[in-house]
């Protein structure tokens, strides 16, 4: 991406170690909410998507009860559908390794294998390395988290509110090459940074997704002309 | 419901989703038009998650220590510096900003 030669297995690594210190504060969230140890890692196991985990665990933890937990991560999950449809062509996999390349279907491996466009290869071996990478280094992390509890504090003290940031714009840079698509990103962040002061977590980023139906349907009429 | 059948039953509706868009038929999927829009959905969302990683708070919108950061990466980024160093330069940034201001 970035670094000419830079490899998809460093890419991989870095951003499974990058997500993976973010698993530290997710653990310890977890269980200041009020969650166990092995609740909080069937979490990072069988769940496997932050967005909808930190949620889940929010809602606990603001005294929302279980059900509203469960949808507001539901709610979030959404995205992971988007990046799967994106995926499946590039992924073209036996039916058999489906259920497992869904499992780390996230924003991670979805990004890199992006970042590698258009060859197919990297594309597919960006995907497997950071979900595999993103997997580990999550769970690892999560336990760790869970452990040590409130001794790490607050994760922002340590900057990793921004690192995730950065480490999103980075996967998205080789995109933003293409004038269209740089529109449709600076577009997209403002969008979701404004609805994100007036709707629920979980939704802006979803609601996003209909920017990128209208630059969809501009995209079809000035085709059709 | 109890916690751990929340745990399990949430666990599974966001897999379901996963699953979801790794099964929709082939022939759907491959249509350009089909491809082109899952393709400008990832960076839109994906875009989203930066705005709102950067800007939002429980507060609200805030410009904090994060801002700068970002914009450094977004430099560093230009300058194609690895992702790895640029990451833990906006961690750096932003720790030492949140220490002094």
């Amino acid at each position: 991406m970035s670094g000419e030669p830079q490899s998809v297995k460093t890419l991989s690594f870095s951003v499974g170690l990058a997500t993976g210190l973010y698993g530290i504060s997710f653990g310890a969230l977890s269980v200041a909410a009020g969650l166990d140890f092995w609740q909080t890692m069937a979490l990072s196991l069988l769940m496997f998507s932050g967005g909808s985990q930190f949620a889940f665990v929010g809602v606990i933890a603001s005294g929302g009860g279980v059900l509203a937990a469960v949808l507001s991560s539901w709610m979030l999950g959404v995205r992971n559908g988007f990046y799967a449809i994106r995926l499946a062509p590039v992924m073209n996999l036996p039916a058999l390794m489906k259920p497992v390349a869904a499992q780390l279907t996230i924003d991670e491996s979805n990004a890199v294998s992006l970042s590698q466009e258009p060859d197919v290869s990297k594309q597919r071996q960006g995907f497997w390395l950071t979900g595999i990478a993103v997997f580990v280094f999550w769970n690892l992390l999560t336990a760790c988290g869970a452990l040590l509890g409130s001794m790490i504090g607050d994760p922002s003290d340590w900057g990793l509110d921004a690192a995730a940031g950065a480490a999103f714009l980075g996967l998205i840079w080789p995109s933003l090459t293409r004038s269209k698509l740089l529109v449709l990103a600076v577009v997209s962040a403002f969008t979701a940074t404004m609805l994100s002061a007036i709707v629920p977590a979980g939704a802006p980023v979803l609601l996003t997704a209909f920017v990128a139906v209208g630059f969809w349907l501009v995209e079809i009429v000035r085709n059709r002309k | 419901m109890s916690l751990w059948a929340g745990v399990l039953i949430a666990s599974g509706l966001v897999y379901s989703w996963k699953l979801f868009g790794h099964l929709v038929p082939e022939r759907f999927v491959t249509s350009p038009a089909v491809r082109s829009l899952a393709a400008l959905v990832t960076v839109s969302m994906l875009a989203g998650l930066v705005g709102i990683q950067t800007f939002s708070s429980p507060e609200g919108i805030v410009f904090d220590a994060r801002v700068p950061a970002l914009a450094v990466a977004a430099i560093l980024f230009y300058l194609r510096v690895p992702f790895i160093v640029v990451v833990i330069a906006a961690a750096a940034i932003a720790s030492l900003l949140k220490l002094f201001i």
